[in-house]
C-alpha cells in the first residue's frame, strides 16, 4: 500500500463519532433494568441484523456495548435493554423520554436463526442475556410455521428477576414456543424429552460464560454438531471496529468477528483460561 | 545510481523543506537516538553510535563522521503518526440534544521521515494494513499518513537485540520508501548512496546534487548489507511458530516469565506495531462540552481486560501470554503477516531483560512429544 491510498473520505464522519438519537419510549423490566427505543435526530434510522450491537454514549459519561433488543424490521425503532452495573449503564437506564443519547453502529455477527427453517431452534438466555436473543426470537415468531420446535430456556439469577414476561407468556400461549424460565432452568428437561433431535437443532446462547459453555458442551455431548450451537461473547469493548484491541480473544475480535460465534470456533479459545 | 555527499544530505533536508515537508529525523537527545524535527545536517547525531542489549541501552562515541551509525532509534514512527494521545471528536449540547464534530487530525505540513529503518518501515506497512485496511479505518492514522515521505537508510550497526533478518527483514531497507540511503565512509569519502523508490523520490532528489554512483559504491553498499545482516545480535526460530505459540497456551513456563515481568507496559510502548488504545472522556464544568481523547493502552495493564464482574486476564502470566501470543501468532491470522518486524525494542526496554527470542525458544523447547500433538490440533483449527 502506498500513502495515498490509506484516506477514504477524510471529510465523513469518522466511525468513532456517536450520532444522537432521542429517546422516545421508556420502560422499566425490573428493579435495574430498563428498554429505550430511539430514533434518530437527523438523518435515517440505523438498518441491523439480529444479534448485533450497539456503542452507546451517554453525554459527558461514557460510551459502553449494548445489543440490540428490538426487532430488525424496517420501521421499527432502534430498541436497546440495560442493565444498570455501572456508571454508563446507570446513565442510560436513567434517561428519560426525550433525552437525547449518541449512537455508533450497528456492529458485530448475527444470530442468523433463520438457518434453522425446516427444523427446531433452541434459545437459551441467561439473566439479560434475553435482550440481544430477542430479534431473533421475534423472527422466529413471525415465522413460526417454518420451524418445528421453538423452544426458549430462560435461566435467571436469584433475586434478578425477568424481563418480557408479558411477551413470553404471549410467545408460549399463542405461538407455540416451549418456555423452561426459571431461577433453576437447566438444559435436562430438554435433551431428555423424546421429541429433541441433535440432528435438526440449532441453539442461539446468549449469558456468562460459563453458563453458555456447559450448554454448548451438555448439547455437543448429546450429539448436537458444535457449529449449530452459537455463542454470544462479552469482553471489554472501547471501539466496536476491530482497532482498540481490547476485545480481543486469542485470533478473534470479538466485535468484529463475533459477538456471536459458532461454538466449534470457540473450542479452542475457551479451552484455556485467561484467554 | 547517485551518490551524494553530506552536503548533498543537507540539500535533500532542505529540498524537502521547500516541498512543504516537516522533516524528521534522528537527533541525539538526553542519551538516546530519538526522532524528532530537523533543520539539516547539523541537526543528526554525527558520529554517534549505540549498545543495545536486553535491559541495556547506551550511546557511544564512534570516533567516526557517520550520522547513520547507531541502530534502531528508541522509537519507530508510531508516535508520530500514531500518537500516545489524541483527540477524537467534540460534542457540544444544544437546545435539541448535542453536535458532535470530528477532530482534524491532519498535519499542518506533511511529514518526512529521515533515515527509517527497514524495520521502521515494515511496522509502518503492518499499521497501514492493521488500522487502514480493513472494513473500519482508522480516520486520524489515515490523516497523518496521507502524504508521508520516507527516507530510509540501510541499518550498518544492527545492535545487540536486532533480529530482523529472522522475521523476514533485511539491514537494507526492502520497500515503502520514496528515497533510500546507503552511508558509506571509507577511503574514498563520506559519502550517501541514493536509491529512488517512487516518482516523488525521483522529483526530490532532482532538486539535490549527486553523481552518477561509480561501481566501486554500490560494491561497498551490498558489502555494508551483507556484513549487517551477518551480525544481527539475536535471531528467532520461526518456523511453524505460529502454531508452536498456541500449542504453549498451557505451557508451565508462562508462569516462569509472569514471576519476572513487572506489567510496566514498556514493551508495548516501545513496539511499533501494537495498536491497542482506549478511549477516555472529558467534560467542561458546565458539562455541555465534552470531548473524546483515544490513549495508547498495553494489554499488560490490570484492567485491559476489565468488564463488569471482573478482569478477564487476571494473572500477569495471562498477560504476558496475550502479548507475545499475539505478536508472533495472532496477527498472522487477523491481518496475514507477523506482529514483529524483529526491531528488538522490547528486548532493549524491558527493565527485567525478558527476551521474546528467548521465551519463544523456551516455549518451543518445552512442548515436549505429547504437546506436538497439541501442535497439529492448533494447525487444524486455524
Ligand atoms: C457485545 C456486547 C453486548 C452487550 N449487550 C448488552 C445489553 O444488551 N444490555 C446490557 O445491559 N449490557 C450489555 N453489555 C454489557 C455492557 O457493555 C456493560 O454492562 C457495560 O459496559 C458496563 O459499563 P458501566 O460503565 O455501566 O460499568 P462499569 O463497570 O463502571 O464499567 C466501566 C467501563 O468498563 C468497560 N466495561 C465494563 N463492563 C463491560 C462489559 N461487560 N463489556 C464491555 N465493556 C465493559 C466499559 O468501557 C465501561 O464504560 C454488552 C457487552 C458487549 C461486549
Ligand atoms: S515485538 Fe519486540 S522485536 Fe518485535 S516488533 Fe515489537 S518491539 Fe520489535
Ligand atoms: S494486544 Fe497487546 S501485544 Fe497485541 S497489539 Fe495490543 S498491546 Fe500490543
Ligand atoms: S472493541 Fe475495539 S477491537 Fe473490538
Amino acid at each position: 500500500m502506498t500513502a495515498t491510498d490509506v484516506v477514504r473520505d477524510a471529510t465523513a464522519p469518522g466511525p468513532m463519532a456517536p450520532r444522537p438519537f432521542r429517546v422516545v419510549a421508556r420502560r422499566q423490566d425490573t428493579h435495574d433494568t430498563a428498554t429505550l427505543d430511539l430514533i434518530p435526530l437527523y438523518g435515517e434510522q440505523a438498518k441491523w441484523r439480529s444479534g448485533q450491537f450497539m456503542m452507546l454514549y451517554a453525554f459527558g459519561v461514557g460510551e459502553i456495548a449494548v445489543s440490540i433488543s428490538g426487532g430488525a424490521l424496517p420501521g421499527e425503532p432502534l430498541r436497546h435493554t440495560i442493565r444498570d452495573v455501572g456508571a454508563v449503564s446507570h446513565a442510560l437506564v436513567s434517561s428519560q423520554v426525550g433525552d437525547v443519547i449518541g449512537v455508533r453502529g450497528p456492529f458485530g455477527t448475527s444470530w442468523d436463526a433463520m438457518d434453522a427453517v425446516g427444523g427446531d431452534v433452541m434459545f437459551i438466555a441467561g439473566g439479560i442475556g434475553l435482550a440481544p436473543l430477542r430479534p431473533s426470537i421475534l423472527e422466529a415468531m413471525r415465522r413460526r410455521g417454518e420451524f418445528r420446535h421453538v423452544i426458549l430456556l430462560y435461566g435467571s439469577r436469584p433475586g434478578e428477576g425477568f424481563l418480557f414476561t408479558d411477551e413470553i407468556e404471549d410467545w408460549e400461549r399463542n405461538h407455540g414456543f416451549t418456555v423452561h424460565q426459571g431461577v433453576r432452568a437447566g438444559l435436562a428437561a430438554v435433551t431428555s424429552a423424546p421429541t429433541f433431535d441433535p440432528d435438526h437443532l440449532l441453539t442461539l446462547a446468549c449469558g456468562p460464560d460459563i453458563m453458555m459453555e456447559v450448554a454448548a458442551k451438555t448439547l455437543v455431548g448429546k450429539g448436537v454438531p458444535a457449529d449449530k450451537v452459537r455463542l454470544s461473547m462479552e469482553r471489554s469493548m472501547h471501539c466496536g471496529i476491530g482497532l482498540c484491541g481490547h476485545c480481543q480473544m486469542r485470533e478473534a475480535f470479538l466485535c468484529v468477528d463475533g459477538p456471536v460465534f459458532n461454538y466449534d470456533q470457540l473450542i479452542p479459545l475457551l479451552a484455556t483460561e485467561e484467554l | 545510481m547517485r551518490t551524494m555527499g553530506l552536503a548533498g544530505l543537507d540539500e535533500l533536508v532542505a529540498a524537502l523543506g521547500r516541498a512543504g515537508y516537516e522533516v524528521y529525523g534522528p537527533r541525539a537527545r538526553d542519551g538516546a537516538i530519538v526522532l524528532a524535527p530537523i533543520a539539516g545536517v547539523a541537526d543528526l547525531p554525527h558520529g554517534v553510535g549505540d549498545t543495545q542489549d536486553a535491559a541495556f541501552y547506551r550511546l557511544r562515541d564512534r570516533g567516526d563522521a557517520k550520522v547513520f551509525g547507531y541502530s534502531t532509534a528508541v522509537q519507530g514512527l508510531k508516535p508520530v503518526l500514531f500518537p500516545a494521545h489524541e483527540l477524537l471528536w467534540k460534542a457540544r449540547k444544544t437546545p435539541i440534544g448535542f453536535d458532535v464534530e470530528d477532530a482534524d487530525a491532519t498535519p499542518p505540513k506533511p511529514r518526512a521521515f529521515l533515515g527509517a529503518r527497514d524495520c521502521d518501515l515494515r511496522a509502518l506497512a503492518v499499521h497501514d494494513t492493521v488500522l487502514a485496511s480493513r472494513e473500519f479505518a482508522d480516520k486520524a492514522y489515515g490523516q497523518r499518513r496521507e502524504g508521508v515521505f520516507v527516507v530510509a537508510v540501510t541499518c550498518s550497526d544492527p545492535c545487540g537485540t536486532c533480529f530482523c533478518v529472522s522475521q523476514g527483514g533485511s539491514p537494507k531497507p526492502q520497500e515503502g520508501y520514496d528515497l533510500a540511503l546507503t552511508e558509506l565512509l571509507d577511503g574514498d569519502g563520506h559519502r550517501f548512496l541514493v536509491e529512488v523508490g517512487s516518482e516523488r523520490g525521483a522529483e526530490i532528489l532532482a532538486e539535490v546534487t549527486t553523481t552518477d554512483a561509480p561501481p566501486t559504491d554500490t560494491a561497498a553498499a551490498d558489502a555494508v548489507v551483507a556484513e549487517a545482516t551477518a551480525s544481527m545480535g539475536r535471531t528467532l526460530d520461526t518456523s511453524d511458530l505460529h502454531d508452536v505459540m498456541y500449542a504453549a497456551a498451557d505451557s508451565p513456563h508462562w508462569d516462569e516469565v509472569a514471576a519476572r515481568c513487572l506489567a510496566c507496559t514498556n514493551c508495548t510502548l516501545v513496539c511499533p506495531t501494537c495498536f491497542c488504545t482506549s478511549v477516555e472522556d472529558t467534560t467542561d464544568l458546565t458539562k455541555s462540552m465534552t470531548e473524546r481523547h483515544r490513549v495508547w493502552d498495553s494489554c499488560f495493564g490490570s484492567r485491559f481486560s476489565y468488564i463488569h464482574g471482573g478482569v478477564v486476564r487476571e494473572s500477569g502470566k495471562s498477560r504476558y501470554r496475550q502479548w507475545i501470543t499475539h505478536k508472533l501468532a495472532g496477527y498472522q491470522d487477523q491481518f496475514g503477516l507477523s506482529g514483529c518486524v524483529g526491531c528488538g525494542r522490547c528486548i532493549t526496554w524491558c527493565p527485567a531483560a525478558i527476551d521474546i527470542t528467548a521465551e519463544a525458544a523456551a516455549l518451543r523447547a518445552g512442548l515436549t512429544t505429547g504437546a506436538t500433538d497439541a501442535l497439529e490440533t492448533a494447525g487444524e483449527t486455524r
